[in-house]
């Protein structure tokens, strides 16, 4: 307990880690059935889109096993499938369904503290959860490089942007069934538009322009570095993402302070 | 020293006034009942109280703290019991506790946590999820997390709002344990059993000010006077009785499916038919007289 003539700074350590402790405690609960769908998914991907097609369609894209190409680039959409989306739901039912968040707010934890400790924890868990794919991937025949150890990093950091948007989505909506239209607005086309299953220079050239602007085709491509080669360019697009996970972490503080403070 | 200091507070949202001119004070060690019905500003007060609501005009301080600026510094001295139960429900006793122990940044998290327990009476179900525990004892668990950092000042908004009689003693027996350990409480209730039982003063909050404070006997001996005489009978004689007795400058209330004459030893013989039930003036009286409004 404070003794009261402390002066509380921001984003303090304690509060951060006090927030985290509760998800911990939650994700105790649940790990189980989130972790195999994690796993399962990318093994389910690999076997229709990469096996299948790979069978009938497509043998390599630019010199890449097909099963390797989706491997690698699955690693995006579970990153994006285990931020953006928990982020949404997550953040709506712990506001306005089970008043969480009025429970927190009232112990000496400020808006911001609150928002980066849910990024966070949505961060560390997408770090590890986008790695899945890659393993998958190399019990199809992808083999293991030292630049994959960087792979968990460029997720945490991709996630901490997605968990932001997420949580900013969540303040914005007025009712949880409007996540439908941000889905299928943002969530959708970034997916598809980001270069996991096929190479977006195969697309008319106004949408490659607004692929390089979509920070899952970064990671995607951040990630083939990983495991094939990086290129200079891989430091811009990692100080990309760094600047989008920056942006939205300020978006959603804000959004969330017009939120939960009257 | 008071624990809180509120001046000329007001808080709106849109064309709604919540809160309008509040100046409170409640010193240290006490338990001050904010009295008062459905939208009257209470649970408002308590959100300008944990920063939570930002006042549109007026100074507030607790603790020694300006609010809302460091309202971070006096909420870590503060135990707040929420009126809607917001705990997490898959997660056991324990580590319910446990997490809020880290947010108040207690040092000995465990000890807390024992601390707690014994205060809930839930330690031999400590490793239980919150779902398996009964409406009881839920409540009481959240009573523990508010406490569980031993605060100086406690906020309890509406603690037992919706709870069946039983777990109400319950948790009276618990907030009165509170208060005789010195504890400084401010409880927004409108159940005026609650205030009457649990608080050493009482503050009646309508339309988002205090309209009147005192003792429950105070108040009572104030604006009620000795006894009350309520009359059961059928509507039309009600309303006949009603005429009489305010034409004898009585004040007559509504009381359920009777009325109440308020004052009734004022009434000189007249004015009070002589098959009403005669009691001791009470702090429901006050409170329907005060704010118009049927008390529970």
């Amino acid at each position: 307990m404070s003794d009261g003539r402390t002066t509380l700074r921001r984003l303090e350590p304690a509060a951060i880690g006090g927030v985290m402790s509760r998800e911990v405690a939650n994700f105790r609960t649940y790990w189980k059935g989130t972790t195999f769908s994690s796993v399962l998914e990318p093994i389910v991907y690999l076997l229709a889109f990469g096996l299948g097609l790979s069978a009938t369609l497509v043998d390599d894209v630019n010199g890449l096993p097909y099963v390797e190409f989706v491997g690698t680039g699955m690693v995006a959409t579970a990153v994006i499938f285990s931020s953006a989306l928990p982020a949404m739901f997550g953040t709506f039912v712990k506001h306005r369904f089970q008043n969480t968040y009025d429970a927190i707010l009232a112990a000496p934890v400020d808006v911001e503290e609150l928002v980066s400790a849910e990024m966070l924890w949505i961060g560390v868990r997408a770090s590890i959860y986008g790695c899945f794919p890659l393993i998958v991937t190399m019990a199809f025949g992808l083999d293991p490089t030292p630049g994959m150890l960087l792979v968990p990093l460029f997720c945490f950091v991709t996630a901490l942007g997605f968990a932001g948007f997420g949580v900013a989505m969540a303040a914005i909506v007025a009712k949880i069934d409007q996540f439908n239209y941000v889905t299928a607005l943002f969530v959708t086309p970034l997916f598809l538009v980001s270069g996991a299953f096929f190479p977006i220079d195969e697309l008319p050239e106004g949408v490659q322009v607004v692929a390089q602007l979509n920070p899952l085709h970064q990671l995607v491509e951040l990630v083939r570095g990983g495991a094939f080669g990086f290129a200079a360019v891989d430091l811009v697009r990692f100080a990309g993402l760094v600047a989008f996970a920056i942006v939205m972490w300020r978006i959603a503080v804000n959004r969330m302070e017009a939120r939960l403070i009257d | 020293m008071a624990a809180i200091e509120l001046r000329g507070v007001v808080k709106r949202f849109g064309p709604i006034t919540a809160v309008d001119g509040l100046d409170l004070d409640v010193p240290e060690g006490i338990c001050l009942g904010l009295l008062g019905p459905n939208g009257a500003g209470k649970s408002t007060t308590m959100r300008l109280l944990t920063g939570q609501a930002l006042p549109d005009a007026g100074e507030l301080r607790a603790l020694g703290h300006e609010l809302p600026g460091d309202a971070k510094a006096a909420r870590a001295k503060m135990g707040v019991v929420p009126q809607l139960d917001n705990l997490d429900v898959d997660v056991t006793v324990e580590d319910n506790l446990a997490v809020f122990a880290r947010l108040y940044r207690v040092p000995d998290v465990g000890a807390a946590v024992d601390r707690a327990l014994d205060l809930s009476r839930l330690r031999d179900r400590r490793r239980d999820a919150v779902d398996e525990l009964s409406g009881g004892m839920r409540r009481r668990l959240l009573l523990a997390r508010g406490l569980v950092h031993d605060p100086e000042l406690v906020l309890l908004d509406e603690p037992t709002v919706g709870l069946d009689p039983q777990i109400r003693t319950e948790l009276w027996s618990l907030i009165d344990n509170l208060r005789s350990r010195g504890r400084t409480i401010l409880m927004s209730t409108h159940y005026i059993e609650e205030a009457e039982r649990l608080a050493d003063e009482v503050a009646v909050m309508a339309q988002g000010k205090i309209i009147s404070r005192g003792r429950p006997a105070e108040l009572i001996s104030q604006h009620a006077g000795r006894q009350t005489a309520e009359i059961y009978a059928p509507p039309e004689r009600l309303a006949e009785a009603r005429i009489v007795a305010e034409a004898a400058g009585l004040r007559v209330r509504p009381a359920g499916p009777a009325i109440a004459i308020v004052g009734s030893e004022r009434s000189n013989g007249e004015g009070v038919p002589e098959d009403a039930v005669i009691r001791a003036a009470s702090l429901e009286d006050v409170f329907v007289l005060l704010t118009g409004e049927e008390a529970e």
